[in-house]
């Protein structure tokens, strides 16, 4: 087998908020080309991962490589130009900014050229929804539209690694669906990504690896068909049997 | 003068003031628009903007009402005046934000408004120890042209004020609006974080808040000297707490509503100074801010706070 080709390598990362220790040496290597599935309840570390990655949050030790190069010392903005974008939970679009306005912001970090139209073009042929409402105030938009919006935006800074945040959250069944079969879509056009998601039974049908991380560790790694057979996720996770209070 | 004239004369003194407040009001809504915070210190930014355009007419040879000019050379000495003072006091804003907020930046709670209390307080005093506590008189180098209106007068002063006050606001508008950093600047007001992540560096939006807002407050120093034809060290205080008044009015963080709120404590201060007295406009433009911040907390146009859970 060829040496595994790592694209994000997060390595031995303890974050503390104060005095909570909120990831514990957390570990996750994320391949070129992955789905990556990062499962577990509120509060576990998930966002903290997130903010970690983006730069938003700088861990206490260990360390973030991206593409071979170590990012821990550089800025959310750098973050982006080297490849890296967020589709935050709960979709954060400027609300009081028109759809159109919000995917510029995706692009921010970029010159604005023929790469930018190219771009808006696949957005708007993966979501034609965002170009209907490309002049529409943000905050105007359902929950769902603006998950588009959110991923569109993330879309236009071109990423090769996609961070997305609970992507489901919020959302009709139907339209998670929906939401799921792009992510697939995006990940099948040469995008990394690396989602973290309460839907667990959604995230593993469409990712090839998952985490799960609990109160800040990670309890367990593995190939999703694995994960999905798991006892302790079908417990836990996939609600398959009555969960007793911690 | 019949009540028509009165009332377009108030109009045209009104509109004066509330060009000034405006623009005063503008730095106001902009720093808290970014990051929430009260900027006391701009009251004394103002003031010490008055002084430099004082300093500046006063290098270009123009002192007291003795020198009229015209033509090109009043153009080119406004300009000046203009461009200088509003990039001194917008350098002094920057140096306000990098040396003695940005270190606060991650303090919650009060102390940095407490900070800019203070900041206000030593701009005071490097003003009434250099220059004095006397009041200045400003430069007029405009030449007495006017128009009549039955007894109203329609002074030059008074258009140059409102050219250069809109030609400042819709250069505001315009770089707010369409440029990539205004709209980094909108999304950092909108939710900071996000726009952390999108890439904007939001120490350079905060710092070009800064910039801007003051330099407005310059401009607005230079405009109460061209209308009042002094300066003083004191002068901040009250068109600073009415500006302040101004962009609450509005809606503090919207830009339209610190322009619209700014001009309307302008229309009411000689408005009420007309009707009932002079004494009593500071009493009705205090009852706005205490009603607004009663009944409306988020002003005219402002919009309700998001909830941030």
């Amino acid at each position: 087998m060829a040496e595994p080709d790592i694209l994000l390598d997060f390595a031995g990362v303890n974050t503390y908020y104060g005095d909570l220790h909120a990831l514990k040496n957390v570990s996750y290597q994320i391949q070129r080309g992955e789905i990556i599935a990062l499962l577990g309840g509120n509060a576990c570390g998930k966002s903290t991962t997130m903010k970690t990655i983006m730069g938003v949050v700088k861990p206490t030790t260990g360390s973030v490589t991206f593409d071979g190069e170590k990012i821990d010392g550089l800025s959310p903005a750098q973050r982006v130009m080297r490849g890296i974008a967020p589709v935050l939970e709960a979709r954060r679009l400027f609300p009081r900014m028109t759809v159109f306005e919000n995917l510029e912001m995706g692009a921010y970090t970029r010159k604005r050229g023929p790469d930018f139209d190219e771009d808006l073009d696949r957005v708007y042929s993966l979501f034609p929804r965002v170009k209907e409402r490309r002049n529409q105030i943000a905050g105007t938009l359902s929950g769902g539209e603006q998950q588009m919006v959110a991923i569109g935006r993330a879309l236009m800074a071109r990423p090769r690694l996609l961070c997305m945040d609970e992507p489901s959250m919020g959302l009709s069944p139907l339209f998670v669906e929906t939401v799921f079969d792009i992510i697939t879509q995006i990940n099948k056009q040469g995008t990394t990504i690396f989602m973290v998601e309460q839907n667990a039974s959604m995230a593993l049908s469409i990712a090839h690896r998952g985490y799960v991380l609990q109160t800040g560790v990670v309890v367990l790694e593995g190939n999703a068909r694995e994960l999905e057979a798991n006892p302790l996720i079908r417990e836990a996770y996939l609600g398959e049997m009555k969960v007793d209070a911690e | 003068m019949t009540s028509g004239e009165l009332f377009l004369q108030q109009l045209i003194n009104g509109l004066n003031l509330g060009a000034m407040y405006s623009l005063l009001a503008l730095g106001f809504t902009l720093v808290y628009g970014i990051m929430e915070l009260i900027n006391f210190s701009h009251f004394n930014v103002f003031m010490v903007g008055a002084f430099i355009a004082l300093g500046v007419l006063r290098l270009m040879g123009l002192d007291g009402q003795n020198v009229i000019l015209s033509g090109l050379p009043l153009v080119a000495v406004i300009l000046v005046a203009f461009v200088v003072t509003m990039f001194s006091t917008g350098m002094i804003g920057v140096g306000i934000e990098r040396l003695l907020l940005r270190p606060l930046r991650a303090v919650t709670g009060p102390a940095a408004m407490i900070l800019t209390i203070g900041v206000s307080y030593i701009l005071f005093n490097i003003i009434l120890i250099g220059v004095g506590g006397d009041t200045r008189n400003f430069a007029n180098p405009l030449p007495s042209v006017s128009w009549h209106f039955g007894e109203a007068t329609l002074r030059l002063r008074d258009v140059l004020i409102w050219g250069i006050t809109i030609v400042l606001m819709l250069g505001l508008t315009y770089f707010v609006q369409f440029t990539k950093l205004g709209k980094g600047m909108r999304a950092t007001a909108q939710d900071p974080e996000a726009a952390r992540m999108m890439g904007v560096e939001v120490d350079n939006v905060v710092g070009l808040s800064f910039f801007i807002g003051s330099a407005l407050a310059g401009a607005s120093g230079l405009i109460f000297g061209l209308y009042y034809n002094y300066a003083k060290v004191d002068m901040g205080f009250s068109a600073g707490l009415r500006a302040f008044t101004a962009a609450v009015l509005g809606g503090i963080g919207n830009v339209p509503g610190a322009m619209l709120g700014g001009v309307l404590i302008g229309l009411i201060e000689a408005g009420s100074s007309q009707l009932i007295g002079q004494a009593w406009a500071d009493v009705i433009i205090f009852s706005i801010l205490v009603i607004v911040l009663v009944f409306r907390p988020a002003g005219l146009l402002g919009r309700q706070a998001p909830n941030k859970s």
